[in-house]
């Protein structure tokens, strides 16, 4: 074991039992994986991307590039989880991933064989290469050797929950500056919201031997957080990563509720996706340790000096047994010294630059810690980290060490700064990007600004809260900032040891050489952008972190720019990866969409119906029967009883608008193509509206109540989509028209009956309505009560062409009627049919639906055209008179009839001309509806075909090879059933 | 992003249905040029990069057609206002 004996944030009462690759180890509550691995001796951690190469861990924090992870089994499998941030609990097991056979002896690394297929630019050099080689040998070889882990293959069994909050201002990071910009605002009374992707506030504190206001500076965070907790208006979200900045102040976080728990406690989501919206934002997401470039920097044990101390400080987990710090900066010394207070063994500090700080240089002295000025590691050995070589001016030494905690400077966490665009400016005197233009109403305080001191940090905090709070009004009293005292930090930028010895990575994550660097500039790939896509530079799960101000520096090196000339990529939302299940949330499997069912739904539950999705709703689809053998029977069966005694079904689903008002007729006229305004009182029409381009854009039919007073229907599927255009017309074109709409689809509850038993069946429920056929005649509307007086509306309509009435009762009065039409059509075998027989009925029928209006036909094409009003103007009206869609050749709309009767029609087959070839050039058109009729005893279809309605009684092929059919078909009639609709008028 | 609903208040896009370009005007159809202007109106639409009115119809709130001046590059949003034209909130 290498934990510290004493120390660290860890609760050594609470011992945690865990796993990597089956081998079992102890750790501590507090523990990340990461120092749990290091606690217990594990080195080797992974293997990398391309090139198989052994990785450790490098960093204490959510930019960590080598130690991925698979966390969990089975179909909890998580992974390229980072060790670094995943916190340890009891029974966590893990593994690691990208290896064959083992981690510790892995062929892939042996053979090194891809390695020069894989170096920069090889997506497109390799693509280069002929065609087929790519397939067959390249590709799946590349495949097999890079990766990353795997993903679970069973569906995720735990559950994801969304939630909105409204603030005054989100704090992004509770470090230093987090902590005192949310005391700030919190005193102010402002809504604040406290995210930080850590769970336990704190940042850096938590790893810094520092004091505040002369005490340990613990004791301020923790004073900080319980005022934090205890103020009403404060929101504390740990465990919560901020991972984007959008439009109007919205954010979007990821709050881990469970995953430092075995499993989500009973109703606990495992994440919860949260979208913020801030009035204000305030960034202190502090700052990273950046590695520098040397020949062997990648060998496990070799990490950065902020993850050294870290690990010592934080989590007592001593990462080695010696260690080397290699800097170019005061900070690593620093982290250093603290490391070695912590009971790490400091073997020497190697800093780049002649001459460090006196008072760095007293430090060292002070605690017996060896310092090598001027001095570059050129070369690592040992497969886990056993020594590093040291160039200096006295030459080359070897020294024994198990660590190398290296520091090439560090980059404020700017990320989200630059998610609207806004470029990071360089600043030499830090040799970092620090944010450049911000997302409106966002600031930037503490490391996260390049502003490294933590009394600047605390102050920095304090004012820009203040500043932020007090634009939206509130009055942010002097908070008394706390007192800390730190050195300033000096840092000489220091990118790449030339000269040094064996791979010099640069990406860890990508495996991205400073050879990859070279190579590109040779070949011309300078600009960052291109850099970035040539050597993926940047491109893997950490989006570049701890790599991209290196590669660019160094690529400034080459083309002689200045760093800042030479600019930097743009990060994008995610900071960091989102599980695609929290943003999916709820919405999976049967919640992907919310259901709809109608007001008879368990009524036909109760009747055995089998249903079906249609638009929003869940409909009865048809309605089994024992003893029959497939739904074709049972819709034949429900279609029989149908046309020769009487049938029911549910049409509450059609979209049902309310339109009132002394221009409702006028209106209507203006978006159907045929006139309203004419019809009279206690009568419906069938109606068709347009798209203003000319097409047909849905269908129903449209009832007037009173003077004053109309009901439209719309088809199921378009019903919210007519609305609004509806809306539109009223609103933005004819704003004068006094017209007033509310969609009543849900209000009521329809239900049809149909056949030649309808009016039987109706005389029983109506209280003492006359509905004979003189006083409620084909496309009557009536209105009464039914059922002793339940208000009802009576439409007098058709849709199977039997004599068929509607009946809409209030929605919570549909199941009653149904009941009450059941019990009275029992005498004449009254049926429940679905949606399959009443597609039936219509296909029968020649009516028009959802497949024919499908976007690119007109009122012509569909044999509508005769409809349309010439004495009034329309939506629509005026580009369905453009010439194509009056040419000859045009589609129109008639039925089909196989001419062997056995054949069986398939909706989508094309039209061809008998012995032409099935090419576009031949093509006629096409099927859209079939059915197969129980009346005729054959299979029925409807299409569209050049000049249909000339050609009745003339065959062709129905063409579709996608199902291998090709069959003659003859030209008829659409309706099939009583063209004349005698049955209708009974 | 987020959208001022003169009726509603400030409310979340996800509540809104966008159409476009709020400046084509429906032409007169009974003028001589109709099926010209028409082919205009339906098809032809400015792409400003840069400040735009456009229409948005709050179909999760209030139901009311809005006009939108927003910033294209931003999504900057500088106000909106009924598309009716009527000043107040009350759709009577
Ligand atoms: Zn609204």
């Amino acid at each position: 074991m290498s934990r510290l004996s004493e120390g660290g944030l860890i609760d050594r009462s609470k011992p945690l039992a865990f796993s990597f690759d089956g081998k079992a180890m102890r750790g501590y509550a507090g523990d990340t994986l990461a120092s749990a691995l290091l606690a217990n001796d594990v080195r080797l951690v992974g293997r990398s991307f391309k090139y198989h190469r052994p990785r450790g861990i490098f960093s204490s924090g959510s930019e960590e590039p080598n130690a991925l992870v698979e966390l969990r089994d089975g179909a909890r499998r998580e992974p390229n989880s980072r060790a670094t941030v995943v916190e340890l609990y009891d029974g966590l097991s893990a593994a690691s991933q990208n290896r064959w056979p083992s981690l510790d002896f892995d062929i892939q690394s042996v053979n090194g064989l891809l390695g020069p297929l894989l170096g920069a630019g090889f997506y497109y050099k390799t693509f280069m290469w002929p065609a087929a080689l790519w397939e067959k040998l390249y590709e799946p070889l590349i495949r097999r050797a890079a990766g990353l882990g795997r993903a679970a293959e069973a569906p995720d069994p735990d559950s994801y929950d969304r939630s909105f909050a409204f603030c005054d201002l989100l704090v992004i990071g509770g470090g230093a500056a987090g902590l005192m910009a949310a005391l700030t605002a919190g005193r102010s009374g402002a809504r604040v919201i406290l995210a930080d992707e850590d769970f336990r506030f704190g940042g850096r504190i938590l790893a810094e031997r520092a004091e505040i206001d002369d005490a340990p500076s613990l004791a301020f965070v923790e004073r900080a957080v319980a005022e934090l907790a205890a103020l009403p208006n404060v929101r504390l979200l740990p465990r919560t990563t901020v991972f984007g900045a959008y439009d109007g102040g919205t954010f979007g976080a990821l709050e881990r509720v469970a995953d430092h728990l075995p499993l989500p406690p009973a109703f606990t989501p495992r994440q919860r996706y949260w979208k913020i919206v801030a009035k204000r934002s305030l960034l202190c997401a502090g700052a990273i340790d950046r590695p520098i470039v040397f020949g062997g920097n990648d060998r496990p044990g070799v990490m950065s000096a902020q993850a050294l101390r870290t690990y010592a400080v934080r989590y007592a987990a001593n990462p080695g047994k010696r260690a080397v710090v290699f800097a170019n900066n005061g900070y690593a010394w620093s982290a250093a010294f603290d490391a070695a207070e912590a009971g790490v063994d400091i073997a020497a500090i190697v800093d780049v630059r002649p001459e460090a700080p006196p008072i760095q240089l007293e430090r060292a002295k002070r605690r017996g810690v060896r310092v090598i000025q001027g001095g570059q590691v050129v070369a690592t050995s040992g497969r886990l980290l056993s020594s590093v070589t040291v160039r200096s001016a006295t030459g080359e030494e070897k020294i024994a060490a198990e660590v190398l905690a290296i520091s090439g400077g560090s980059s404020p966490n700017v990320g989200l700064t630059s998610h609207f665009g806004g470029k990071p400016v360089y600043r030499a005197d830090i040799a970092g990007f620090v944010p450049g233009a911000c997302p409106p109403g966002m600031r930037v305080a503490g490391a996260a600004r390049g502003d490294y001191s933590l009394a600047r940090c605390l102050a920095a905090g304090a004012a820009e809260a203040a500043e932020a709070v007090s634009e939206l009004g509130f009055s942010a009293y002097a908070t008394p900032v706390p007192q800390a005292r730190d050195n300033a930090i000096t840092v000489t930028p220091f990118w790449h040891v030339p000269g040094s010895r064996g791979p010099a990575f640069v990406d860890l994550q990508n495996d991205v050489t400073a050879k990859d660097i070279t190579i590109a500039h040779t070949e011309g790939f300078r600009a960052v952008e291109l850099l970035k896509r040539y050597t993926t530079l940047g491109m893997a799960t950490d989006q570049g972190r701890t790599s991209n101000v290196t590669g660019l520096a160094m690529m400034a090196v080459l083309t002689g720019q200045d760093v800042g000339a030479t600019g930097t990529t743009l990060f994008r939302p995610p900071y960091t990866p989102v599980a695609l299940g929290a943003i999916a949330g709820h919405h999976r499997g049967k919640d992907f969409r919310a259901t709809r069912p109608t007001p008879t739904h368990d009524w036909a539950r109760a009747q055995g119906a089998v249903f079906v999705e249609a638009g929003l709703w869940l409909r009865a689809q048809y309605f089994p029967r024992p003893g029959e053998t497939d739904w074709l029977e049972t819709v034949n069966r429900e279609v029989t009883a149908t046309r020769t005694g009487v049938g029911l079904i549910d049409v509450s689903t059609f979209g049902k608008i309310d339109i009132q008002g002394p221009d409702a007729g006028a209106f209507l006229d203006r978006v159907y193509i045929n006139t309203f305004s004419t019809l009279p009182v206690g009568r419906a029409r069938y109606g068709v509206m347009l798209r203003e381009d000319g097409i047909v854009m849905d269908d129903g039919t449209t009832s007037r109540l009173g003077e004053r007073h109309y009901l439209m229907t719309t088809t199921t599927a378009n019903a919210a989509k007519v609305y609004q255009h509806l809306e539109f017309c009223l609103q933005v074109l004819w704003p004068e028209l006094d017209v007033q709409m509310a969609s009543v689809s849900e209000q009521w509850a329809q239900i049809s009956i149909a056949g030649p038993q309808a009016r039987a069946v109706l005389e029983q429920v109506v209280d003492g309505l006359d509905v004979s056929n003189a006083a409620l005649p084909y496309m009557g509307v009536a209105q009464g009560t039914v059922l002793s007086g339940v208000a009802a509306r009576i439409f007098r309509v058709s849709f199977s062409g039997e004599l068929g009435y509607e009946i809409a009762v209030p929605a919570r009065q549909g199941r009653r009627l149904a009941e009450a039409l059941m019990a009275a059509g029992a005498p004449f075998g009254i049926t429940p049919y679905g949606t399959e027989a009443l597609g039936v009925m219509r296909i029968e029928k020649g009516h028009v639906s959802g497949n024919e209006l499908n976007g690119q036909t007109s009122a012509r094409d569909l044999g509508l055209g005769r409809m349309a009003s010439t004495k009034k103007d329309y939506v629509g009206r005026v580009l369905s008179q453009r010439p194509a869609f009056l040419e000859e050749g045009r589609v129109s709309f008639v039925g089909f009839k196989p001419v062997n009767p056995g054949d069986r029609l398939r909706a989508g087959a094309h039209f061809l001309p008998h012995g032409r070839s099935g090419t576009t050039a031949n093509d006629e058109g096409y099927m859209t509806s079939v059915a197969f009729s129980p009346l005729l005893g054959h299979w029925i279809g409807l299409g569209l075909i050049a000049r249909g309605t000339e050609r009745i009684g003339e065959s062709v092929r129905a063409y579709d090879p996608v199902r291998g059919g090709d069959i003659p078909v003859e030209i008829c009639h659409p309706a099939f059933v009583d063209p004349e609709g005698e049955r209708l008028r009974v | 992003m987020r959208l001022p609903c003169p009726y509603c208040g400030v409310r979340d896009a996800h509540e809104f249905s966008y159409l476009g370009d709020a400046a084509p005007r429906r032409p007169d159809p009974a003028a001589p040029d109709a099926a010209d202007a028409f082919h205009d109106y339906v098809y032809l639409r400015d792409n400003p990069a840069g400040a735009i009115r456009e229409l948005w119809y709050h179909g999760a709130g209030c139901r009311r057609w809005i006009v939108v001046d927003r910033d294209t590059r931003t999504h900057a949003i500088a106000g909106a206002t009924f598309a009716s034209g009527s000043a107040s909130g009350d759709a009577s």
